[in-house]
């Protein structure tokens, strides 16, 4: 199998999607002939032409605006936010105007759009160019979010957020554009909802999605040495998520570690433990643990960055608690 | 603007009256409901404002988009949206056109062009903004207008809008219902520039009207809407209008004074009847049209009444589309 990049898988699923329907068009600033701050849409606007692969000034109210406009108006927009930290620009357009059309006009239309938007630190790029901020679109009704952990769910959960009819934020952890991983000649959906066992393991479990699913991965390995078989679970879908292989891996394992990028406070991961300790109550031997950013902005330094971030030892460590019991 | 008036003929301009007199009294009837308690909410009636939706309106085709304001009625009734569905979605009835979900500030009938009056003020700028882009994309003839009041000048957004239009040429009018009021607040302590000054540094044409007479903005909208639809770029049209009633239905209003005289010099429709009754139309004509709309009216609203209720398994149901 050929070898791909993450941001190149993203390349793909755009191509071919803007292959197989016309109505798809890529929308934002610097996409077209410069291919975009992370060269994601490279080559996009040579093959599709200026009139679908839209260079737009920095205006990220009226980028979201307009594609939600467009995508009531029979258009398939995706459109790229440099940075999620930009994404406050975009509020009133992503959750005023395109989660709520569809229930607001009772059915009438729906808008299928999908902002893509990278996320996370580790470049020092600073407090405004580094945050998680899923889970805030999470939390709104009519909107759905996915973040791929590799190359193969970057493409197929691309396609099926462009097929989707509803607005999708597609979150990329820009870390992740670099990664290689094998990926079939002919790469399928992956359907929106759904995670994956990324690693099976009878011991403990631990959920993670996009960057930190190869911290958990790494620290399913370290613990291997010692005899913990950790069950690794790639989320993929934030919303909806997919609490069906969560519970019957906890049935598995009894022990559920949470691990996520963004701050641990409000986020992905208390919703996922609060369900977990409802619906899976009389399975946990021990407390759920959740592992996340420390609870302050992103820092720049050198010296403060690798300490906010979270990391495969952080996670053995959250592992190691729930064994304690 | 033309300085020379083009003739109108009186079929035409009784057909600009009867869309008047229908905004009007669909929105008479709305306060009479609301003070009934039959309809919840928030309501904002555009009473004295009609000439301008409807004079624009006038002008566009079944596959032209129209994104609005909070003010929206006139802008969708003058669209062509079903007056049963109209009353059933104010009065909160599953057979509302947004089944009762969205009300007053969301009326929205996609089947006609209509895409939803708006509760944030600006937001349909950058909706019509998409439209125009998805029809000039897809090779559509049909522009998009977008109606804001004002208040809407201090919003970031239209400029955004006025540069993104003007760079890709977008087949968009921008159209200003200018009452001098930002909710409560005049719009001159408010704004310290003009609409016509920031068209203009934008490079987008400007035509400023008095919007209170609904042939004055049938034509300049005539003009506009054709120069958008040949592929010229936005146009911005300016209609200085009277708010009659408050911000929002039940406001007193204490801060402002208007006296009724000035309320019957700018009101469209007694402009509209004077320019009918002077081409020879009766008066009598002129009361069978408002009885008939008045009884149309009068149906619409039973009919909602006796609908039932929006349901909440639907609603539910219908948060993601399938």
């Amino acid at each position: 199998m050929p070898v791909t990049s993450f941001g190149k898988a993203i390349n793909s699923a755009l191509a071919d999607a803007m292959e197989a329907d016309t109505t798809v068009v890529a929308m934002g600033e610097d996409i077209g002939s410069a291919g975009g701050p992370f060269g994601v849409t490279r080559g996009l606007q040579q093959r599709f032409g200026e009139a679908r692969v839209i260079d737009m000034p920095i205006s990220e109210a009226a980028i979201a605006g307009a594609a939600a406009g467009a995508a009531l108006s029979g258009l398939k927009p995706v459109f790229e936010i440099m940075f999620m930290d930009f994404t406050t620009l975009v509020m009133d357009a992503v959750v005023n105007q395109a989660a709520k059309a569809h229930f607001m006009f009772g059915g009438q239309r729906s808008v299928p759009m999908v902002l893509r938007t990278p996320h996370g630190g580790g470049l020092n790029a600073g407090p405004q160019h580094s945050q998680c901020l899923e889970a805030w679109f999470a939390h709104i009704p009519g909107l759905k979010v996915v973040c791929p952990a590799d190359a193969p769910s970057a493409y197929g959960l691309m396609r099926s957020a462009i097929d989707d009819p509803n607005p999708v934020i597609f979150v990329e952890n820009k870390r992740l554009y670099a990664s290689k991983t094998e990926m079939p000649e002919t790469p399928a959906s992956v359907p929106i909802g759904k995670a994956s066992i990324a690693r099976a393991g009878s011991d403990v479990t631990v959920v993670a999605y996009g960057g930190v699913v190869a911290m958990a991965l790494a620290a399913a390995d370290a613990l291997a040495a010692t005899g913990v078989e950790v069950e690794v679970i790639d989320l993929r879908s934030l919303q909806p998520w997919d609490p069906d292989t969560v519970l019957a891996s906890l049935r598995r394992t009894h022990r559920l570690v949470i691990a996520h990028e963004a701050v641990k406070a409000f986020g992905v991961g208390a919703e996922i433990a609060a369900t977990m300790a409802d619906l899976g109550f009389d399975e946990l031997d021990a407390p759920i643990v959740r592992v996340g950013a420390a609870f302050m902005p992103v820092p720049f330094a050198k010296s403060l960055e690798p300490s906010y971030l979270p990391t495969a030892g952080d996670i053995e460590a959250a592992i190691q608690r729930t064994l304690e019991n | 603007m033309p300085q020379e008036e083009t003739p109108i003929a009186v079929d035409a301009l009784l057909d600009l009256y009867r869309q008047l007199l229908l905004i009007r009294l669909a929105e008479e009837r709305l306060a009479n409901l609301f003070a009934d308690g039959a309809v919840p909410g928030f309501i904002h009636l555009s009473i004295g404002q009609e000439a301008v939706p409807v004079g624009v309106i006038s002008n566009l085709g079944a596959a032209d988009t129209v994104a609005s304001t909070h003010r929206g009625h006139g802008h969708a009734l003058a669209k062509g949206l079903s007056l049963d569905g109209f009353y059933a979605e104010l009065l909160g009835k599953d057979a509302g056109l947004c089944r009762g979900r969205g009300g007053s500030m969301h009326v929205a009938d996609f089947s006609v062009g209509m895409l939803g009056a708006n509760g944030i003020v600006a937001a349909g700028m950058s909706i019509a903004l998409g439209s125009a882009l998805a029809h000039k994309t897809l090779g559509r003839d049909a522009v998009a207008v977008v109606f804001f009041g004002d208040g809407a000048l201090a919003e970031g957004l239209l400029h955004e809008c006025l540069n993104m239009a003007k760079l890709m040429a977008l087949p968009m009018l921008f159209v200003c219902e200018n009452n001098g009021w930002s909710e409560f607040s005049p719009t001159d302590s408010q704004i310290a520039f003009t609409l016509e000054g920031l068209a203009e540094g934008h490079g987008v044409d400007y035509q400023g009207v008095d919007g209170g007479d609904v042939v004055t903005v049938a034509e300049s909208a005539r003009l506009a809407v054709d120069q958008v639809r040949r592929g010229e770029g936005p146009i911005v049209l300016e209609c200085k209008t009277v708010r009659v009633r408050g911000h929002f239905e039940g406001d007193p209003q204490k801060y402002r004074t208007i006296s009724d005289s000035e309320l019957e010099a700018h009101d469209p429709l007694r402009i509209a009847a004077d320019r009918l009754l002077a081409a020879g139309v009766k008066d009598e004509q002129l009361a069978a049209l408002r009885a008939e709309t008045l009884t149309s009216i009068d149906a619409a609203v039973q009919k909602a009444s006796d609908g039932g209720p929006a349901d909440f398994a639907s609603a539910l149901n219908d948060v993601y589309a399938a």
